[in-house]
């Protein structure tokens, strides 16, 4: 039976295929594609489910394409089946259902209906291969997909300044949990020597030993995989993306937060449960994340006063919720919790333009006028503080902010630096001297002191921060970015001498093309107008369509999406990093974080919001 | 021009209250002209002074003009026509128009003074201060979405903000300095200003700008503070307080930023901007002028031809009218009275503003407000009650705030989560009417009682007298029946066809209501009328002052839903058979004209096959108006663009398009005008204000209108804005104003010009309306057929230049013919606006 698991991965895939090539204006083909394809997984999964059911409901597993392999390293796709997956699977492909219908009729005559469509079916492609990943590395593909596909949605209104802005906001905060999943993966390399998949964790006794050996890494990757829950989740201390993310048409906001997207962190609790549930202080910090989430979120929903957001405050309150019952090892309640949660969330998602009316309506009927209760003045002190923390989103918004605003003041000290020619030119400089001496340096210290990886890798952060917060000319950051991976994996080339060669050519055989690609399409751009500082929105997507969706794909190619050959790389580049270079793995972690923040701004700047020349209809910058 | 030193604070808290958005919450949808502050000066001047003061897009672009021209809905008569009009050399504005390139960006003066806080400073202070200030500011005012609601305070905005900072432990500041600010005894504009932008010269540019950049919550709280009654649940709030607060939380983001600054304009080596003084007009502008004129000369054009053309006139024959039906002059109307006639051809129609002339405010039983029906400047000093509903106002379960609560939430989502679910499939497969709707019909019960007639002069509720004397129903039926020249022949039923509007999901629903009737549907106004009408006494009253109703006619309320092509009669339990069998009849010629205008309807919508079968197409315009994922239940007023005061017979034979207002008027009725200017006075606001709502909100859909509004947030119950912490956007969605042709409103006159020219000039409220050109005047001479054109105060004949109109059958052929829209790119969305066709009734 797993060899059918395979089909509901390429079933959304090829039908995103097909519907990118579609012309534009045919809606009723995209729409019906994309309806006649739901239904299919619908009237496939149920069935398929069911007998699964009816016969012995065990485990499914698969194995499928070996990206890459070395006696210490196998990257493979592969699949697994439970009933996590069941109930995540069925779920997801109504909502998917509903959705398109609902969305041929909403979306009629949207400038984006094509881009619309071909989003919610990538991103229900990538929602399966999560769901249904049998390993970190298929899970984490599911996952970048998700991101990007949010990104996309979210900025689904590009030529405003709100969708650009929070876009970048929502992406910064997943980027986060990314980070958390790709540490897991590193760290579970090295404890387990081997790619893990998660059929392994129902071998107990496997588990338990590891335990025993290992305690402080297993707690390490435990933690790792809670950080990426917590993020997709929007559970405390990071809420405030939820609210910000509902950007796009009320029907994509229905089903990325009102029901799937959103609970992917409850799916990632339930896939992991075996491998944390031996360690306690796991169980406990997760019900008391779930519970001062579930608290803070209840009080934040109560005090918004519109619709969307007080929807979406609910949902994370219910989220708190479900994360407590997992811990508690309640994974049929959970389940049932996330059905309903996500069938509800997404109708009143669905019906919140009514809210106006109908509220209304019964205020005409009903309305009492509020009443101020009198209360002893500590009370209504602790009331008050409470009242205005919540209104103040407990300054969670504040905080994450001031994250990024560290990691971009950094950049506002050396603008003036990092783009001259003598820098470039000395940082080539050290990277060739470091290449020749790379061997002598092995034998010489036999990786004792890391006073040059840490250099390396210092020098790359730098670069990428740089960019990251960067006024300068597109061009200059993008050849940045692009130094930046070279540093990156001359820093792993010091730290571990069985790293060679020919890992970076794979690790930046995509990122070479993409370099090239990006450097031409932004080289293009700046013909047009001879100025593309990255100090504003130039809404280059106005005009130039086309040139922008190949920059995207650039900036994708360059960051390592799963498409790309540097997907693999980046996974090869960080098992080749011990786990007790802790200093190492952290800087080149950083990287990676800003690395894709830093190419998705440069696409935001140049390519969304309003376009530069006002000879149109343009949006306020408040809209 | 006014010393620019000196700061006058509430001069300029006036002039900011002029300028802002003075849309109501959409609760109380009432169409005006968005550049209503512009409206002292011609329209041309005030739309492109607006433009250059605020950035607005106020016409069509350049492009798109030449476009239309190239697709023949621009003429080239027309061209030549209102080139000739303004300038002398023609081919050299003509070549300026097809071919010359322009600089066409826009450059605003609002924002450039707020600028300078990136360009100086390195900051984005709106960023940094406006989603705070939204989120508090719409928790104020919210009217029911929080469950734990700000504390609002008799003293207003400030003093709440105060009760709250005063009694917690946290605070709204993060620097200490502004808590105490607002403490000051003597806190003012003035001194926060000093702090802020330091020179005095400058505080008006700064406050505009500073107000400007959220237009849209400014000008709510501008329009709450002059109408604190159209919230229903009270909030006292000023402009001035916002501004205030405002000017607070950029101190405070600024102490945040810096540990030390300088005000904005402390060394300022530039010279403050009057934001308001006078622009010129530029060769662009008049390029934009002249080809705004030959868009609308060629549809004008048209119009006059066919009316001056005098082949369509006919007499009323003298038959005996099997019934006559009053409808709303409301130009979707427009086409169902035109069926009507069609189906039956002995009934007659006329056209009269929706209200029906009976102002008063309606309270539904078990109601706590009341509700205004009749056009928005009127107070009315009535209150009409509705009795014995016999039904139980519905519930919609999965809307209850118990869904967000922690353990009601965890209750609740286990236990509604399938049930929504299902709801949710089961609504997209089968719409169906349920509480979460707008349903106009819900707005008052069909087989309620309302209580209209006042007995007892002390019968009073809040200072409003429950009901109409007998004389005052008199008046007001005597009033309606002169006004559209309905005083002999009256057949034995009168139709007095209200209309509303249902939707789903549709936040700007009462935007699709009756505009007389301040955005709600006439259903009641409807009601009371024919309960006037068939009132014994009133009768007797009213043969007494000429009009001798015969004891078999009957007035009958219906009201018509615009969007679900539905119709309901009221009070029809007739005592005697034959009169009941003869409404049966006349019903059935209404559902037939309703079959034919779904038909109709549905030309316009992709997802119906007009050419299916009538009643797949009645089915599914229905299911329209009660789908979740339909944005356009109907198309509203677009594509709206005459208002006709003549009698029927002067359009009974021209298809019109859905596009005029048909104000029934007999100048023969009525030859000094008397009755004239009470018709035109509201003309202007009503119509001119629909039609200028609609033509600001399709040229700039991005700052006049409302955007697209598949990802409207509904804010506070008040209005709607894009993701969580943008500004309010006031407006019209982008989904209404497709179709529309931006052209200004063409009123056309049966009467003789000196009498109409008498008429707008007898108040200057009026006469600004014609005089500053922001709807056009024609007049039809009634005897010599001649038309006249209003300029320059006054009336000169216009000859229109020659085109063959095309002739029409209406037959349910002549709708399949129309195209699919392609895009909504004005040449697209507007090519199915079919020109005017003669359609002779045989």
């Amino acid at each position: 039976m797993a060899i059918f698991l395979q089909f509901f991965i390429l079933l959304p895939l090829f039908t995103f295929i097909i519907a990118l090539c579609i012309p534009a204006k045919n809606e009723t083909a995209i729409s019906s594609l994309a309806i006649g394809m739901s239904a299919l997984q619908v009237l496939s999964f149920i069935p398929f489910t069911l007998y699964w059911l009816l016969n012995d409901a065990s485990i499914l597993f698969s194995k499928h394409i070996v990206f890459y392999q070395t006696e210490h390293l196998e990257i493979f796709f592969s699949l697994f089946y439970d009933k996590t997956s069941a109930v995540f699977g069925v779920v997801g492909s109504l909502s998917i259902l509903l959705i398109s219908i609902f969305s041929k009729y909403y979306l009629h005559r949207d400038g984006g209906f094509k881009r619309y469509f071909a989003t919610i079916l990538l991103f229900f492609a990538g929602y399966n291969i999560t769901i249904l990943s049998g390993n970190f590395e298929t899970l984490f593909i599911g996952w970048e997909i998700l991101g990007i596909c949010s990104f996309l949605l979210i900025s689904y209104y590009r030529d405003r300044h709100l969708p650009a802005k929070n876009a970048m906001k929502v992406i910064s905060v997943y980027r986060i949990g990314d980070m958390g999943l790709i540490l897991a993966m590193w760290m579970s390399h090295h404890i387990w020597h081997e790619n893990i998949t998660f059929m392994k964790y129902s071998d107990s006794a496997g588990i338990l030993s590891h335990l025993a050996a290992s305690p402080n890494e297993v707690f390490f990757i435990s933690l790792m995989i809670l950080l990426a829950a917590v993020v997709k989740s929007a559970q405390f201390p990071f809420s405030s993306w939820l609210p910000r993310a509902m950007e796009g048409p009320t029907s994509s906001s229905a089903i990325f937060y009102g029901s799937l997207s959103v609970h992917l962190g409850v799916f990632l609790l339930l896939r992991t449960y075996p491998y944390w549930e031996g360690v306690f202080s796991m169980k406990i910090i997760i019900i008391s994340l779930g519970s001062i989430t579930a608290l803070l979120a209840s009080w934040m929903s109560m005090v918004q006063s519109t619709v969307k957001t007080q929807i979406a405050y609910a949902s994370i309150t219910q989220i708190g919720l479900m994360f407590i019952e997992i811990a508690l090892g309640w994974h049929i309640l959970a389940l049932v919790h996330f059905t309903t949660n996500a069938f509800l969330r997404s109708y009143q998602l669905l019906v919140s333009p009514s809210v106006l009316g109908y509220k209304i309506h019964n205020q005409f009927f009903e309305f009492k006028p509020i009443q101020t209760i009198h209360v002893s003045p500590l009370v209504s002190r602790i009331k008050n503080t409470f009242f205005m923390f919540s209104l103040k989103e407990w300054k969670l918004d504040d905080s994450l902010s001031f994250f990024f605003k560290m990691a971009s003041s950094f950049n506002d000290r050396q603008r003036n630096i990092s783009h001259k020619l003598l820098t470039r030119i000395s940082l080539v400089v050290i990277l060739v001297v470091g290449f020749i001496y790379e061997e002598k340096y092995h034998a010489l210290l036999n990786n004792k002191i890391l006073l040059i990886p840490y250099l390396y890798a210092c020098i790359a952060l730098w670069l990428i921060l740089n960019a990251f917060a960067s006024h300068a000319d597109a061009r200059q950051v993008w050849i940045n970015l692009f130094l930046s991976q070279l540093f990156i994996s001359f820093t792993v080339l010091f730290v571990n001498e069985d790293f060679n060669l020919s890992h970076i050519a794979i690790y930046l055989s995509g990122s070479v093309l993409s370099m090239i690609v990006g450097y031409a399409t932004l080289h293009f751009i700046y013909q047009l107008d001879k100025n593309i500082l990255l100090k504003w929105h130039h809404g280059y997507l106005h005009t130039q369509t086309t040139v922008g969706i190949i920059f995207l794909m650039a900036c994708l190619g360059l960051i390592g999406l799963p498409f790309t050959p540097t997907f693999i790389g980046i996974d090869i580049l960080f098992s080749h990093i011990h786990q007790h270079h802790i200093g190492i793995i952290i800087l080149i972690s950083l990287c990676f974080l800003f690395l894709e923040l830093a190419a998705l701004r440069m696409y935001a700047r140049i390519f969304m919001g309003p376009f530069k020349k006002v000879n149109h209809p343009v949006a306020f910058p408040s809209s | 021009m006014k010393p620019s030193h000196s700061f006058d604070e509430k001069h300029l808290i006036n002039e900011l209250k002029h300028y802002l958005p003075s849309q109501t919450p959409l609760k109380d949808f009432i169409h005006h002209n968005s550049l209503h502050a512009f409206q002292h000066m011609k329209f041309y001047d005030g739309i492109f002074h607006a433009s250059k003061i605020f950035g607005y897009q106020v016409s069509l672009q350049l492009q798109e003009y030449r476009n239309l021209y190239a697709l023949g809905r621009i003429h080239e008569q027309a061209l030549d026509m209102v080139i000739l009009r303004r300038e002398a050399k023609l081919n050299e504005w003509k070549q300026k128009l097809l071919f010359e390139s322009y600089d066409d960006t826009r450059d605003a003066r609002i924002g450039k003074l707020r600028k300078r806080w990136q360009s100086e400073y390195g900051i984005h202070l709106d960023n940094l201060v406006q989603p705070l200030l939204f989120r508090i500011l719409n928790s104020y005012l919210d009217q029911g979405i929080s469950t734990w609601t700000f504390e609002s305070h008799p003293d207003g905005f400030l003093a709440a903000i105060k009760a709250l900072e005063k009694n917690s432990l946290t605070s709204f500041f993060k620097s200490k300095r502004v808590r105490k600010l607002l403490f000051q005894e003597d806190l003012s504009m003035q001194n926060l200003l000093h702090m802020i932008v330091g020179d005095e010269a400058y505080f008006e540019q700064y406050l505009f700008d500073q107000q400007f950049s959220h237009r849209g919550w400014s000008g709510m709280v501008a329009t709450i503070e002059e109408q604190p009654h159209t919230l229903l649940s009270p909030k006292k709030i000023s402009l001035k307080e916002l501004i205030l607060f405002e000017l607070l939380l950029e101190i405070d983001a600024l102490d945040q930023s810096f540990t030390s600054w300088n005000a904005l304009c402390s060394k300022a080596n530039f010279e403050a901007l009057d934001i308001l003084s006078p622009t010129t007009i530029t060769e662009l502008d008049k390029v934009y002028m002249l080809w705004q004129d030959a868009f609308e000369w060629s549809y004008y054009n048209e119009v006059l031809s066919a009316l001056s053309s005098s082949a369509h006139l006919v007499q009323s024959p003298k038959i005996t009218h099997s019934f006559q039906a009053l409808f709303c002059i409301d130009e979707r109307e427009c086409s169902l009275r035109r069926h009507l006639e069609h189906a039956d051809t002995h009934c007659e129609t006329y056209g009269t503003p929706g209200f029906f002339g009976v102002e008063f405010y309606f309270q539904p039983e078990h109601a706590k407000f009341y509700d205004k029906l009749c056009p928005a400047p009127v107070t009315p000093k009535y209150l009409i009650k509705e009795t014995n509903v016999p039904e139980k106002r519905k519930h919609e379960l999965l809307y209850t705030s118990a869904t967000h609560g922690l353990l009601s939430g965890f209750a609740s989502t286990l236990g509604l989560g399938l049930y929504a679910g299902v709801r949710a499939f089961k609504n997209i497969l089968l719409p169906q009417m349920s509480p979460a709707i707008s349903n106009a019909f819900a707005h008052m019960h069909q087989h309620s009682t309302l209580h209209i007639e006042n007995k007892d002069l002390k019968d009073r509720e809040n200072d409003l007298q429950i009901g109409f004397t007998i004389e005052e129903m008199a008046n007001r039926v005597e009033g309606v029946l002169r006004g559209i020249g309905l005083i002999t022949n009256f057949a034995p039923f009168i139709y007095v066809v209200a209309h509303g509007s249902s939707s789903a999901n549709n936040p700007h629903h009462g935007a699709h209501d009756c505009g007389a009737c301040s955005g709600r549907p006439g259903s009641v106004n409807a009601r009371v009328l024919a309960f006037m009408g068939n009132h014994k006494q009133v009768r007797e009253l009213l043969a007494q002052r000429g009009i001798s109703i015969p004891h078999q006619t009957t007035f009958v309320g219906a009201l018509h839903d615009t969007a679900a092509d539905h119709i309901a009669f009221y009070d029809t339990d007739f005592s005697e058979a034959n009169t009941l069998q003869q409404h049966q009849k006349n019903v059935q010629s209404f559902e037939t004209a309703l079959d034919m205008n779904a038909k109709e309807r549905s030309r316009r919508f992709y997802s119906i096959n007009t050419k299916g079968k009538i009643k797949d197409i009645r089915k599914a315009i229905l299911d329209r108006s009660a789908s979740l994922f339909e944005p356009r239940p109907e198309l509203g007023h677009g594509t709206n663009s005459l208002c006709i005061v003549a009698h029927r017979n002067l359009t009974k034979n021209l298809y019109l398009d859905r596009r005029a207002f048909l104000n029934s008027y007999d100048y023969r009725t009525d030859l000094e005008g008397k009755y004239l200017a009470g018709i035109m006075k509201p003309l202007g606001p009503v119509c001119g204000g629909i039609n200028l709502e609609y033509y600001f909100s399709r040229v700039d859909n991005y700052t006049l209108g409302a955007g697209t509004k598949l990802p409207h947030n509904v804010m506070g119950l008040i209005g709607v804005a894009n993701s969580c912490d943008g500004d309010l956007r006031p407006g019209l969605p982008l989904q209404m104003i497709e179709v529309h042709d931006p052209v200004r409103l063409l009123i056309i006159v049966e009467h003789f010009p000196d009498i109409v020219l008498k008429t707008i000039q007898s108040t200057p409220d009026m006469y600004e309306w014609f005089i500053n050109e922001w709807v056009h005047l024609a007049v039809f001479h009634p005897e010599t057929h001649e038309i006249y054109y209003f300029k320059e105060g006054k009336f000169s004949m216009y000859k229109p230049y020659d085109i063959t109109l095309p002739q029409m059958q209406l037959t349910e052929k002549f709708f399949e013919q129309s195209l699919k829209m392609k895009s909504n790119r004005i040449e697209d969305a507007t090519f199915e606006n079919l020109p005017i066709h003669l359609n002779p009734i045989s």
